[in-house]
């Protein structure tokens, strides 16, 4: 069958992206960003707490790590379960040892079914941040404007009675957002987003309801991705990390300009037995090098919003 | 090609022994290039009814940014890495990209890169087209490369793999000299053509980068060391008879932090080997076609060819 004529035609072939949300911006033009103390890297530590109900929805798709075998998928569900009742304490525990401040996406469930969780991470001063209401929750171009809206704000509003304060950032499901997202994120009063990963380092998205800043954020550099999607062991995922770490001093000393080392964790991957020794040890190499500050999202931003030119 | 036969007719079998010896300059006994990927996908692009291009609705914002990386920090990691080991790319360019990033495309053009034709988009596919639509592909790629780079393209890489029956020989009616599409030889050979003279570049999808990351689902190290492997073997066989090694890389791939130290291992490597003749695509379909390689290979291929053709 052969193809319209519309089909070489190319409207968005201009200078530039083929959207508006940002400009094209190639390293070497940007301003060298300094970190606090003159830190080469910041190494921000996400980690994913969700709550799967075990009636998945499929709205826009259904999120990675969601029921898997005919209803009723035990096997799932208390698998979940297991990452948030005890690997999240592993890694709560693994973080403390090295006084390490991370960024929590907390699913609003999390947060109204466990409130004891959202006292001991404010406990330990880490960030939270909204990761949408419960991990039916997703986000997609095929989601409607006002069912979006009603679910960034049912996270925020849950979020925000929950902590005292209004969460500052939002991780979308999967990282999957629509063409409203960044507006309704920034009309819903969030201060970045961390779902973009074209960059290493934070920048501005433009939207008809005001900025919001791009965090960075790698996908790759995630449990979920090197354990269970590629299969890799924790000890290779330690090592990749220790050589992204070295690649960033190296270039953060090349080019006076601070770096970012994002990694994900998720609570049921990360956090099982077998895993945590070497995590543990990997998060001890990092906060003995003296290049390196444990930053969460907000610490991030704040210490490069001044300096954005 | 032979359109709906059961062999396409692409090519003359010739057997990996008693082949007429491959030479490259200076006696090298292994042409190796590096061809990375500079290109560019769109975040909305139409629908071909043959092959979706994201998998979920637009805008699939993980895939799209991913790719986009590339532009804004791959590309500058990897093509430093590149130079301070004297690697020249050979580039299979969205020729698109000539007008969304031309710092990018002017600083492979800086470098000394080469570039041939990897469609418009990476997002627009030649699954059915007709001929005037191929031809207008091709026409805009020739075009918009030289107006970028002052380049005549001398090859083809299908725009993410997508060919049409005509795709060779219109491409070889159109002056190019070698296609990047068939991968069933460690040498150049001649490619079955309308008019004009065609050669197959050994390119290898089996070590480019997203296959040895998302297909073998290799580290960074274990790619490392697959590069370093297929190097030794191809430059140990070129001892006899000169072979072709392709490095073809995505900078959003190999120019992420965890992967660009060990790729560097792999570049300082063949770089201190003196059997290696570091080089781009088009210089080694020059060779071949001006050192009577072709011509020594096409009479190769008449020696195993049966019946009423011998």
């Amino acid at each position: 069958m052969s193809l319209d004529s519309s089909y070489l035609t190319y409207p968005m072939r201009r200078e530039g992206m083929d959207h508006d949300l940002y400009p094209p911006s190639p390293m070497p033009r940007r301003k060298p960003v300094v970190w606090p103390n003159g830190k080469a890297v910041a190494v921000t530590l996400f980690v994913n707490l969700e709550w799967f109900p075990i009636t998945p929805e499929d709205k826009s798709f259904r999120a990675p790590g969601h029921m898997v075998t005919p209803y009723p998928d035990f096997r799932h569900y208390t698998a979940r379960e297991y990452g948030t009742r005890v690997g999240f304490y592993r890694l709560l525990d693994a973080f403390a040892k090295v006084d390490a401040r991370a960024t929590i996406a907390m699913n609003a469930a999390v947060a109204d079914r466990y409130p004891s969780i959202v006292s001991d991470v404010a406990a330990a001063g880490h960030e939270i941040i909204a990761h949408s209401t419960d991990m039916n929750g997703t986000i997609a171009g095929n989601l409607s404007e006002s069912e979006e809206r009603a679910l960034i704000h049912a996270a925020r509003d849950t979020l925000t009675a929950a902590i005292g304060t209004a969460p500052r950032g939002w991780q979308s499901i999967a990282r999957s957002q629509s063409w409203n997202t960044p507006r309704l994120l920034a009309e819903a009063g969030f201060d970045y987003m961390c779902d973009w990963v074209n960059d290493d380092l934070p920048y501005m998205v433009a939207t008809s309801a005001g900025p919001i800043a791009s965090v960075p954020f790698n996908h790759e550099l995630s449990d979920r991705q090197m354990i269970a999607v590629q299969q890799q062991s924790m000890d290779s995922v330690a090592q990749q990390l220790d050589d992204a770490l070295g690649w960033l001093k190296q270039e953060s000393a090349r080019y006076g300009a601070g770096r970012v080392l994002p990694f994900t964790m998720t609570p049921y991957i990360t956090g099982l037995p077998y895993r945590m020794d070497a995590f543990e040890a990997l998060l001890g190499r990092i906060a003995s090098d003296d290049a390196t500050w444990f930053a969460t999202a907000g610490d991030l931003v704040d210490a490069w919003k001044p300096q954005a030119g | 090609m032979r359109e709906g036969e059961k062999d396409p007719g692409l090519y003359d079998f010739r057997p990996y022994r008693d082949r007429a010896k491959i030479e490259w300059p200076d006696g090298k006994k292994v042409a190796v290039w590096v061809s990375p990927n500079l290109e560019f996908y769109e975040i909305d692009p139409p629908a071909n009814l043959h092959r979706k291009s994201w998998t979920k609705p637009h805008p699939d914002i993980v895939p799209y940014g991913h790719r986009d990386y590339a532009n804004r920090i791959g590309h500058w990691r990897l093509a430093e890495v590149m130079e301070k080991h004297g690697f020249k790319g050979s580039v299979s360019l969205s020729v698109a990209l000539c007008q969304h990033h031309p710092e990018v495309v002017a600083d492979a053009s800086a470098l000394g890169w080469e570039f041939f034709s990897h469609g418009i988009y990476n997002t627009r596919y030649c699954y059915g087209m007709d001929e005037a639509q191929e031809r207008a592909v091709i026409e805009d790629s020739i075009r918009t490369v030289r107006e970028a780079t002052g380049q005549r393209i001398k090859g083809w890489l299908a725009p993410a793999l997508t060919h049409t029956p005509r795709t060779l020989d219109l491409i070889a009616e159109y002056g190019m000299t070698y296609t990047c599409d068939l991968y069933h030889d460690d040498q150049p050979a001649p490619v079955h053509v309308r008019s004009g003279k065609l050669i197959s570049m050994p390119y290898s999808i089996e070590v480019n980068d997203h296959y040895g990351f998302f297909v073998y689902n290799m580290s960074p190290r274990e790619y490392a060391d697959t590069l370093i492997r297929q190097y030794e073997r191809l430059a140990a066989e070129g001892e006899e008879n000169g072979t072709v090694m392709c490095i073809p890389l995505h900078s959003y791939l190999i120019g992420q932090p965890h992967r660009i130290g060990p790729f560097e291992e792999v570049l300082r490597h063949i770089a201190a080997d003196d059997r290696a003749w570091i080089t781009r695509s088009g210089d080694i379909a020059d060779h071949f076609l001006s050192s009577g390689a072709y011509d020594a290979v096409a009479a190769d291929c008449a020696r195993y060819k049966q019946g009423d053709a011998a």
